[in-house]
């Protein structure tokens, strides 16, 4: 694949998704790559996603994020 | 033995314990308050004068063994908005008031001179006795020389300093199972308390059990409720990180209030975040994980110790570190605890005086970021009373007139909570139309608008809002009666095994045969009743409005404002 196809995500990470993983950083996808997708490339288990932002608007699961989004990757949490 | 009414008159210092009328028999917490203040306070009153009354009630289930069933309601007419007004809280109180046989328990009048008095009270007896050494004292001292006048397992109600002043802030604090606070904490019901010149309020230990109609059914209930709240993931969410997880959630929406409501994302969100918050807590040897009544499984409280790993501060919520940290831009979450335990000391409420802070930022009295400041003015100048302390007491509305402030963030003069209602539209029918003022708890759309819990509505949209906040409404009515803490609300959103079990509870603890439907009509009829009550102190749905700079200055980052109109906010009360 070309490099040009490649694409920059910033990944954000919250509450025990952070365990052994990071808070933050910026990783490369190919382009068309699902919210889905980066949230497996994490090791993580879509099941246990709450909540997903991409630029800090809900976003789905299938919805592809573009060169530079920023992605929030939040587990099922809930306060008040 | 029958519950009863236990009734205390300030005005004749005597006390009468009396039967249950019997349209009040099927209430309990907000519905029974909201129903005696209805009843009994005149709408128009002066909330400080001799005609307002201040009433206990624990919940339908308080006192049973049921999870999570051991909040207090505190209702009157509230200084601070001149609505009804009912707050609720964890700590021993409503278990020990329900097995004490005590249904509600009402205070009226206003003594004559200036004698303090304190209450004990038991099974069949109400001691009114005069008060004088613990005039003046904080909340922690009260709570150790009651203890030391009665016992370590006596419940204890009582004020603070700002109560005492009737500040319209000052709340009314409940010793939880660690001797340590929980607080009744919006709309200045501790002034209510101080106006009657009452300091505190003890409840004799029991061994009484709350009776049960149908035992064997209430414990197959309580088994499947449980496990409902048990398995939530947010409850475990809760257990861990506590409210405080909200911070970067609200912050990343773009909905985390900053600087006086002028940002929805502050700069230091990590530092103050649950996330730092939990891994301080385990660092300095506290403990993530605490109840603040017996039979709680969700266990959101914990206790926070300072950097000597000696305890500091517990129950420390979202709202409070939101209000002293993003919203006054304090990013030290050491300065936060300091401030919310002379707040709980004092006996102010946290969210109110933290918001009426930031309005004094504005104001120029102190900069923004200036954590130790707010310290400083809450030890010297509220818990003293000195003018400024007396001004900035009596909440944000108080703050903004003093100060010609004009970015006030209030409804019915009551602070606005941690979410902006510009980025997250829902709350802000909450906002606009709760019976209580500005209150995320009436209708907390957040889980829907932004957390998926009982589905997703797009948190920027007009669609969908205001039938969220009124189905959102009705419920938490009908939960604040059960005496259930409102977070089982999550696992009721989701899990269809939840609601019917308390529903069932409800039925074999009195042996009555309510269905889900029941349950829905008297959380409408306690929104009426308040609804009433204030539309006869002279409210109107023009008061049922957001302040006009949140409908003229664009919020970053979404750069959004308050574009809902007012007919489509008066659709609200379409039921």
């Amino acid at each position: 694949m070309a490099a040009e196809d490649r694409i920059s995500i910033t990944v954000k990470l919250f509450a025990f998704f952070r365990d052994n993983r990071f808070k933050k950083q910026e990783q490369q996808f190919p382009a068309n790559t699902t919210v889905r997708d980066i949230i497996l490339f994490q090791g993580i288990n879509p099941e246990e996603v709450g909540v997903t932002m991409i630029n800090s608007r809900q976003c789905t699961l299938d919805q592809i994020p573009v060169q530079g989004d920023q992605l929030a990757i939040f587990p099922i949490i809930g306060g008040g | 033995m029958a519950d009863k009414i236990f009734r205390v008159n300030m005005s004749t210092l005597s006390t009468a314990i009396e039967d249950v009328p019997a349209n009040w028999n099927g209430l309990g917490g907000r519905g029974l308050t909201s129903t005696i203040v209805a009843a009994e306070v005149e709408p128009t009153c002066h909330p400080l004068g001799g005609k307002n009354k201040l009433i206990f009630a624990p919940g339908m289930l308080s006192g049973t063994v049921a999870a999570n069933s051991g909040r207090l309601s505190v209702g009157a007419k509230s200084p601070l908005t001149g609505t009804i007004k009912e707050a609720n809280a964890g700590g021993t109180a409503a278990q020990m008031l329900a097995r004490i046989g005590c249904k509600a328990l009402i205070i009226e009048g206003l003594p004559q001179g200036d004698t303090w008095y304190n209450i004990l009270i038991s099974a069949d007896t109400i001691t009114l006795s005069e008060e004088t050494e613990l005039v003046g004292k904080g909340n922690f001292d009260v709570v150790t020389a009651v203890q030391g006048r009665t016992s370590e397992k006596h419940g204890i109600m009582t004020i603070g300093p700002a109560g005492e002043m009737k500040m319209h802030s000052a709340n009314i604090s409940i010793k939880d199972p660690d001797s340590r606070l929980r607080s009744c904490g919006r709309g200045g019901l501790g002034a209510v308390m101080g106006s009657k010149q009452i300091k505190y309020i003890a409840i004799e230990p029991t061994e009484a059990k709350v009776e049960i109609a149908d035992p064997d059914k209430f414990k197959e209930a309580n088994r499947t409720f449980t496990k409902a709240l048990v398995d939530n993931p947010i409850s475990q969410a809760l257990g861990t990180y506590g409210t405080n997880v909200l911070v970067n959630i609200i912050n990343e929406a773009g909905a985390l209030p900053t600087r006086n409501f002028t940002s929805g994302q502050f700069d230091g969100h990590e530092e103050i975040s649950g996330e730092t918050m939990h891994d301080t807590i385990v660092e300095r040897e506290g403990k993530p994980k605490h109840n603040c009544h017996t039979g709680c499984v969700i266990q959101c409280s914990q206790i926070y110790n300072d950097s000597d790993k000696k305890y500091k501060t517990s129950g420390f919520e979202y709202e409070s570190i939101w209000a002293m940290g993003a919203d006054c831009c304090v990013d030290n979450l050491d300065q936060i605890a300091e401030a919310d335990h002379l707040m709980d000391d004092i006996g102010i409420d946290t969210i109110e005086t933290s918001v009426a802070m930031g309005v004094a930022m504005e104001g120029g009295v102190l900069e923004f970021g200036d954590g130790e400041g707010i310290c400083r003015i809450l030890r010297e100048d509220i818990a003293k009373g000195t003018a400024l302390g007396r001004i900035i007491g009596c909440g944000a509305g108080s703050v903004g007139r003093a100060y010609g402030v004009t970015r006030v963030p209030v409804v019915k003069n009551q602070a606005i909570p941690a979410y902006d209602p510009r980025a997250i539209k829902g709350i802000g029918i909450t906002y606009a139309t709760s019976t209580q003022g500005a209150d995320h708890t009436m209708g907390y759309t957040i889980a829907t608008n932004i957390l998926g819990v009982g589905g997703s509505v797009d948190p920027l949209s007009h669609e969908g809002q205001v039938e969220l906040s009124r189905n959102l409404q009705i419920a938490t009515a009908a939960i604040d009666s059960t005496g259930m803490c409102l977070f089982i609300a999550f696992a009721a959103l989701d899990d269809e095994t939840c609601l019917p079990a308390l529903v069932d509870m409800i039925n074999a603890r009195f042996g009555i045969n309510l269905v889900a439907e029941d349950v829905t009509n008297l959380g409408i009829s306690i929104l009426k009743t308040e609804r009433a009550f204030n539309e006869a102190a002279g409210f109107t749905n023009k008061d049922d409005r957001l302040p006009e700079f949140f409908s003229e200055e664009p919020i970053a980052p979404h750069n959004v404002v308050w574009d809902i109109s007012d007919e489509e906010i008066d659709t609200f009360w379409n039921f």
